[in-house]
C-alpha cells in the first residue's frame, strides 16, 4: 500500500492540474486523507479506480459532514471623535477630542459542506484511501461532482448525503431524497437544523421542546382569537 | 387489464431510465406484446419485506420491467441523535440497528472508537468478542435461510428449526449480558461482564449441538428439489458489478469474490483461527443460500477453537477511560465483517464529549443498490426470493 504522499504524486503525474492536498489526521488511526478540487475530482477518481497499482475498485463508505459558519470575536482599535468639556465643569466650552477605544467585532468565516469517500481495493486487498471534497459555501454553491458513474455503491449514499446535508451531486443519475419524503424542505443532519414547528401533541415534552410546545400552542390560541374577532 | 389502464404506461416509456450505460444494465427486455404495464407497490406492509420497505415494481405480464426501492419508513436519524450524546451513550443504540445481530454492531462501534483513541483490548475480551460474534453470525445465517425458505412457501418448518437453535444462542446471550437481543455488551477497551466457567461449559455444549443442527439443516434443504428449482439461476449478480456496487458479505462471496474482512483486515484476533472463506460460482440465490450454510460450519470451527484457547485475564483494559471520555481531535473509520456484510463506523472527534460526526456504513442499505439489476426480467414471484437472499434488516437500512 502506498502512502498518501505517494498517491498524491501518482495522481499529479497522471492528472495534470489535479490540485490534491493532503489533510493529515492526528488521531492514532493515522488515516490521512486527500482533498480533491471538485473540478478535477472525477478524473482523479477514475484514475484511482483504473490505475494498476492502486486498483481502488471498491468504494466502501461515502458520507457528508457539515462545517458551519464560524464566528470570531476580534478586538479592533476604533478612533471616535467626541466633544469634551475643557477647563473643568464650570466653563461651558467644549473641544473635539479623538479617543481610541477597543471594540469587539464579529467576523464570520463562511463554512462549507464536505463529502468524504473511503476507498478500498478488493483486488489488491489494501485501503482505506480517504477522499474529501468541499463545497464553496453552505447556501447556494453546494454542487460537487458525483462519483456514482465510477463506483456505483455511491448511488444510495450520495442520495442520502443530498437528503440529509443538501450537497447537490452533478452527474448523479437519480438524485432524489432517500430517507426523508420528497416534500420535505430542510436537511436534517446540518448542525443548525431546527425541527419544523408543526407538532400538535408532544408526549414527553421537556426542556427546549416544552418551551416550543408552549409557544406553538400560544400561537395557535392567538390565531383563534384573531379569527373570532373578525 | 382494462381496469388498470389508468396506472399503466407503455413498455417504451418505462425503459427510458435516466441511468448511465456504464452500469452494465441487463439488455433490453422483450415486451410481451400487449404493450401494457402494471405497477405494483410491494410494501411497505408486504410480509416478504421483513419490515417496512417498499418496492415499486412495474410488471409486463409476470416479468419485472422496473423496480424502485423506497426507503425511510423506519428512519429516526440515529446519526443525529448520536452527535448530541456521549460516545458510550450510543452503544446501546447500536443494538437497535441490525436487531438480529446486536453483538456485531457493538463490536464495529467499539472498534471504530478504539481506532480513534488508540485503545488496546485485553486478550480475553478479544476472545469473548469472537465467541459472541460468531454465535451471532451463526444464528443470523440460520434464521435468514429460514426466512428465505419460508418465502418460498415452506411455511414454518425450516424457520422454526432455525429459531429453535437461535433461542439456544439467545439464551447464552441472556445468561451473559442480561438481555436476549439488546445486549449492550461491548465497551471501549473491552467488554462489560466476564463469562463464568459455568457459562463456558454451557457454551461448549451449545456449540457441540450446533454441528448436529447444521447437519440436519443441510440434509433437509441442500439437495431439496423444490429449493433447487426455485433458486438456481435466479437473481444472478456478476462479480464485477458486485464489487463496483459495494456489495459485501455473503452476497459478494456468492458471486465468487474472495473478500472477507476477517481475513483482509485481521481485526481483533482473527488471524489466530483456522477457517476457510466459502465462495460461490454462479452468484444466484442458491449460491447465497449455500454460502450461508457453509459459513455456519466455519463459524462452528472458529467457535470451537476460541472456546478451547480462551485465556484467563482482565476483560477491560485498566487504562481505559470511561468517565469523562473525550478522544483527541481526529477521525477514524473502523469496519468489521458483520453477518450481513461490511459494517463500518466513521467517527470525527473535535475533542468534545460527543462525536462531531458519527456515521454508520450500513451493509443492508448498500447491498440493496443492485436489487433492481438482479430483478429485471425475472418473475414477480422471484423478486421475493431475490430480496430475501440479500438478507437485510430495516432497522439498519433506514437508521
Amino acid at each position: 500500500m502506498k502512502t498518501v504522499e505517494e498517491i498524491k504524486a501518482a495522481i499529479e503525474a497522471a492528472v495534470p492540474g489535479a490540485g490534491v492536498e493532503i489533510v493529515s489526521n492526528p488521531s492514532p488511526s493515522a488515516q490521512h486523507s486527500l482533498r480533491l478540487a471538485p473540478g478535477q475530482a472525477f478524473a482523479v477518481a477514475k484514475f484511482l479506480r483504473d490505475d494498476a497499482d492502486l486498483a481502488l475498485d471498491f468504494l466502501s463508505n461515502a458520507t457528508g459532514i457539515d462545517w458551519p459558519d464560524k464566528e470570531f470575536g476580534e478586538k479592533v482599535q476604533v478612533t471616535h471623535r467626541i466633544s469634551k468639556p475643557v477647563d473643568g465643569p464650570g466653563r461651558k466650552k467644549t473641544q473635539i477630542v479623538e479617543e481610541v477605544v477597543e471594540e469587539t467585532r464579529i467576523r464570520v468565516e463562511p463554512g462549507w459542506l464536505e463529502a468524504v469517500y473511503h476507498l478500498y481495493s478488493v483486488a489488491k486487498r489494501h485501503g482505506p484511501v480517504v477522499l474529501r471534497m468541499r463545497t464553496i459555501n453552505r447556501t447556494d454553491q453546494v454542487e460537487l461532482p458525483s462519483l456514482t458513474p465510477i463506483w456505483r455503491s455511491a448511488e444510495f449514499q450520495e442520495r442520502e448525503i443530498f437528503d440529509l446535508y443538501g450537497i447537490v451531486f452533478t452527474g448523479h443519475p437519480d438524485l432524489r431524497r432517500l430517507l426523508m419524503w420528497d416534500e420535505f424542505k430542510d436537511h436534517p443532519m446540518r448542525r443548525d437544523y431546527r425541527e419544523p414547528d408543526d407538532f400538535e401533541y408532544e408526549p414527553t415534552a421537556h426542556d427546549d421542546v416544552l418551551n416550543r410546545t408552549l409557544e406553538h400552542h400560544a400561537a395557535i390560541a392567538g390565531q383563534e382569537e384573531a379569527g373570532a374577532g373578525e | 387489464m382494462t381496469e388498470f389502464n389508468s396506472h399503466s404506461a407503455t413498455v417504451a416509456e418505462m425503459q427510458e431510465s435516466p441511468r448511465s450505460e456504464h452500469w452494465n444494465r441487463p439488455a433490453h427486455i422483450e415486451p410481451s406484446g400487449d404493450g401494457e404495464l402494471l405497477e405494483v407497490a410491494m410494501g411497505p406492509h408486504h410480509p416478504s419485506t421483513h419490515g417496512v420497505f417498499r418496492m415499486d415494481v412495474a410488471l409486463d405480464g409476470e416479468r419485472v420491467i422496473r423496480l424502485r426501492p423506497v426507503f425511510g419508513y423506519l428512519h429516526r436519524n440515529h446519526e443525529k441523535i448520536a452527535e448530541g450524546v456521549s460516545y458510550l451513550a450510543s452503544m446501546p443504540y447500536t443494538d437497535r440497528l441490525d436487531y438480529i445481530c446486536p453483538i456485531t454492531n457493538n463490536w464495529a462501534y467499539a472498534l471504530a472508537v478504539e481506532k480513534l483513541t488508540g485503545q488496546a483490548v485485553p486478550e480475553r475480551a478479544e476472545y469473548l468478542r469472537v465467541i459472541l460474534g460468531e454465535l451471532t453470525r451463526f444464528q443470523n445465517h440460520a434464521s435468514s435461510i429460514g426466512f428465505l425458505i419460508q418465502e418460498m412457501g415452506a411455511s414454518g418448518t425450516p424457520l422454526m428449526y432455525a429459531f429453535r437453535e437461535r433461542e439456544k444462542i439467545l439464551d447464552l446471550f441472556e445468561k451473559l449480558t442480561g438481555a436476549r437481543m439488546m445486549v449492550n455488551y461491548m465497551r471501549f477497551g473491552g467488554c462489560r461482564v466476564d463469562a463464568s466457567p459455568a457459562w463456558m461449559n454451557v457454551a461448549r455444549k451449545t456449540v457441540a449441538g450446533l454441528t448436529e443442527f447444521a447437519d440436519e439443516f443441510e440434509r433437509l434443504l441442500t439437495s431439496n428439489e423444490i429449493l433447487m428449482a426455485r433458486t438456481q439461476g435466479v437473481g444472478i449478480l456478476k462479480p464485477e458489478l458486485a464489487v463496483n456496487a459495494g456489495v459485501t458479505g455473503p452476497m459478494l462471496r456468492a458471486s465468487g469474490v474472495n473478500y472477507d474482512i476477517r481475513k483482509v483486515d485481521n481485526y481483533g484476533i482473527y488471524d489466530r483461527f483456522d477457517f476457510r472463506v466459502p465462495l460461490g460460482d454462479h452468484g444466484d440465490v442458491y449460491d447465497r443460500f449455500m454460502i450461508r450454510t457453509l459459513e455456519m460450519r466455519e463459524s462452528i470451527k472458529i467457535l470451537q477453537q476460541a472456546l478451547k484457547d480462551i485465556p484467563d485475564g482482565p476483560i477491560m483494559d485498566p487504562k481505559a477511560k470511561i468517565r469523562g471520555f473525550r478522544p483527541k481531535p481526529g477521525e477514524a473509520y473502523g469496519r468489521i465483517e458483520a453477518p450481513k456484510g461490511e459494517l463500518g463506523f466513521y467517527l470525527i472527534s473535535d475533542g468534545g464529549p460527543s462525536p462531531y460526526r458519527y456515521r454508520i456504513r450500513p451493509p443492508s442499505l448498500i447491498n440493496l443498490t443492485i436489487l433492481e439489476d438482479m430483478c429485471l426480467g425475472q418473475n414477480v414471484a422471484d423478486v421475493v426470493l431475490i430480496f430475501g437472499s440479500v438478507d437485510i434488516v430495516l432497522g439498519e437500512v433506514d437508521r
